[in-house]
């Protein structure tokens, strides 16, 4: 707690190492033009701006299809953003070619979902965790294989590991050679998209305590993408709210989970059951009733007011901006929880 | 006491494997009283899931072996003939399954399915049989329902398929729904609204419900009763309160603990349990727990039974730590129930 604290109040923090400015990732639908006036696509992120800050940990959270994987890979450049900017390190990603852009991502790694499908079934371990090195021209021979071997020592696994294939491994296991991947090139941003969804209870509570060793080990920042909010909060130091393409509220991740700003959040927050019975039985649960819009026709407005408790004409016509509550805890909405609404300029 | 109305005893299912005998389930025994809802908690490959669909009579096949009893009403069921699994199917006890897009045939209507359905086991017209469908649609809160029974599944979206799910289940009024993880794939909003929907049919009219989950907030909400799996066997059940307040199965610690939570103080470090659940093909005698448990102790190595060690005669145990020590044993540092390692 007062570590994570200390951490955000220290001045080298404030320094991003990313920053992402109205970044858009359109796709087209068939028989849709993408030229259109936003007619005929999907938009999954639309209008997204936020920095990371260094060795910081930023959750990203959501329901499915709420656009938090396409932010995630635009980031990485693994889709290409349809427009805005991101800059790593001061560097626009978004105009670099695949060619200028192979030295930058050794910098930035990412690890996924589902353990069983991303790691390669004919490659062995020690393979599978060197691939970045070759890739990059960082090691070779006996000093990749001292790299590698001391990779799987650092995420927890036997470095008798390195000749074997996956298909030998539990989930958990897999996860942690995804991990020792994303590694090797000694990378400072690691990007996960939902690390530990796919793995059993008493395993995840294994991942994360590994991520959070690893990141004080190697000063590394996470951008931790998840629909989890109890292992996001568990691992953030600030969380990032997405509902259909856009950030709704972003915050100190205290802050949005004890005094959430936007009602997205609070019905999001008062869905999750906790495993008390009496304190679950004590909460106001009011669950929030209908679907998420699709983000090919997205309401106009507030893109939460279909489903909004709160809802008036104001929030059916006018987008809400994203409003700085203080203390770095922003919202987007017109009805702020337990806040003065601010002019909108 | 009334008669339970489903009574599962030393219940055994095993599967031939190229590797050995696989003991999915091994000695599983419960008792289910109408109108509760007992939740079965534990991870994957514990067997839960086995045990649910054995219950149905949906684990038969040329490599699976069973022994034990599964009596629904004091009628037998595990090897039962199909004619007799068909009439209780749907009729009497009805599943619904995890993933609501692969359980729905998808190049019919939603209405017809139900009708299908319906037909299958009762005498009715087609118009009747749609009407009832339209009905059961409303009734689990599918809006429009007579036109959304003419729908596709792609054309609903993941909640939406899952309440068409449940009202394809109770079509047949059955007295038993089993729920294997009903809600993992949806979203926390939509998994709400679906949790409120089973806790409803179980007040109104009086639904009895098997819950399967992983899940501990889910147990939490909906449930009467728990029982707690591990590699095949059950390791601890009770009633929610003794579970969620007086565990006393290191595994039961283990999974309360290991639960990141989203309110009370944040932990500087999230409890886990080290290691993985072992093989099940030749698992190791004794304990099943104990390569996992910081609390084992030479008596480990024989297998204790499942049996009420305390002064609650419905609160079940298979450990063979000293029943007055496990409070203490359970205690973290924060003040939550957790495994460590004891100081």
């Amino acid at each position: 707690m007062t570590d994570a604290l200390a951490k955000l109040d220290s001045p080298a923090l404030d320094e991003p190492l990313m920053e992402v400015q109205s970044l858009n990732k359109h796709f087209p639908l068939p028989g849709g033009s993408l030229f259109g006036k936003n007619k005929g696509a999907v938009r999954a992120v639309d209008g997204v701006s936020f920095a990371l800050r260094k060795g910081e940990t930023l959750g990203l959270v959501g329901e499915s299809g709420c656009g938090k994987s396409t932010l995630a890979r635009s980031l990485l450049q693994l889709l290409r953003p349809s427009s805005g900017s991101v800059k790593f390190r001061g560097v626009e990603l978004t105009e670099l070619s695949s060619k200028k852009l192979r030295p930058l991502r050794r910098d930035m790694q990412m690890i996924f979902q589902d353990p069983y499908t991303s790691l390669n079934p004919r490659k062995r371990v020690g393979h599978i965790i060197g691939e970045p090195l070759r890739i990059h021209g960082l090691a070779e021979g006996a000093e990749l294989e001292r790299r590698v071997r001391e990779k799987l020592d650092q995420v927890g696994l036997s470095g008798d590991y390195y000749g074997r294939y996956p298909h030998e491994f539990s989930g958990g296991q897999r996860q942690r050679i995804g991990i020792a991947r994303a590694l090797a090139p000694e990378p400072s941003l690691i990007v996960a998209d939902e690390p530990v969804s796919a793995l059993d209870v008493s395993i995840q509570g294994q991942i994360v305590n590994l991520m959070a060793d690893l990141q004080r080990d190697l000063d590394l920042t996470y951008l931790f993408v998840a629909h989890d909010l109890g292992v996001v909060r568990q691992v953030s130091d600030r969380i990032a709210v997405m509902y259909v393409g856009k950030i709704v509220e972003i915050g100190p991740a205290e802050s949005v989970y004890t005094n959430p700003i936007h009602p997205y959040t609070a019905s999001l927050l008062a869905a999750v059951p906790i495993p008390d019975p009496r304190a679950n039985e004590a909460r106001e649960r009011n669950p929030l009733e209908g679907d998420v819009p699709s983000p090919s026709d997205p309401p106009p407005g507030c893109r939460f007011h279909t489903r909004c408790p709160f809802a008036d004409e104001i929030c059916e016509q006018e987008e809400p901006p994203l409003v700085d509550y203080g203390n770095g805890h922003f919202a987007a909405c017109h009805h702020p929880l337990g806040r003065t609404p601010r002019g909108t300029g | 006491m009334s008669e339970p109305l489903l009574s599962v005893r030393d219940l055994e299912v095993s599967f031939r494997t190229e590797g050995g005998l696989l003991q999915a389930v091994d000695g599983v025994s419960f008792d289910l009283k109408r109108g509760e809802t007992l939740s079965i908690v534990g991870e994957s490959g514990c067997g839960k899931s086995v045990t649910a669909m054995t219950l149905m009579g949906l684990t038969g096949g040329p490599n699976a072996r069973f022994s034990g009893s599964v009596k629904l009403d004091g009628q037998e069921l595990l090897g039962a003939d199909d004619e007799v699994m068909r009439s209780i199917r749907g009729d009497r006890m009805s599943m619904v399954f995890q993933n609501p897009m692969t359980s729905l045939n998808p190049v019919h209507r939603i209405g017809n399915q139900i009708v299908e359905q319906i037909r299958a086991h009762r005498d009715v017209s087609k118009k009747e049989a749609m009407a009832r469908a339209v009905e059961l649609l409303d009734a689990v809160g599918v809006p429009d329902a007579a036109q959304r029974a003419r729908s596709y599944p792609h054309e609903f979206s993941g909640g939406m398929r899952q309440r068409a799910m449940i009202a394809m289940a109770l079509s047949l009024e059955p007295e038993i729904l089993i729920a294997d993880e009903p809600t993992t794939a949806l979203d926390v909003t939509i998994q709400a609204q679906i949790l409120e929907l089973l806790k409803q049919l179980n007040r109104d009219f009086g639904l009895t419900v098997i819950l399967i989950t992983h899940d501990l907030g889910v147990v939490a909400d909906i449930a009467d009763r728990v029982a707690v799996m591990y590699a095949g066997r059950l390791v601890e059940t009770g009633t929610l309160d003794e579970i969620f307040y007086d565990p006393r199965h290191p595994y039961s610690w283990g999974l309360l603990g290991s639960v990141p939570r989203i309110e009370g103080e944040r932990l500087a470090r999230l409890a886990q349990i080290d290691g993985q659940p072992p093989a099940l093909i030749d698992p190791p005698p004794g304990c099943r727990f104990r390569e996992r448990c910081p609390h084992a102790f030479g008596k480990c190595g024989e297998e204790p039974e499942l049996l009420s060690r305390g002064e609650t005669p419905g609160h079940l145990d298979r450990c063979w730590l000293d029943i007055s020590e496990r409070p203490a044993l359970r205690q973290l540092p924060s003040g939550l129930i957790g495994l460590a390692k004891p100081s």
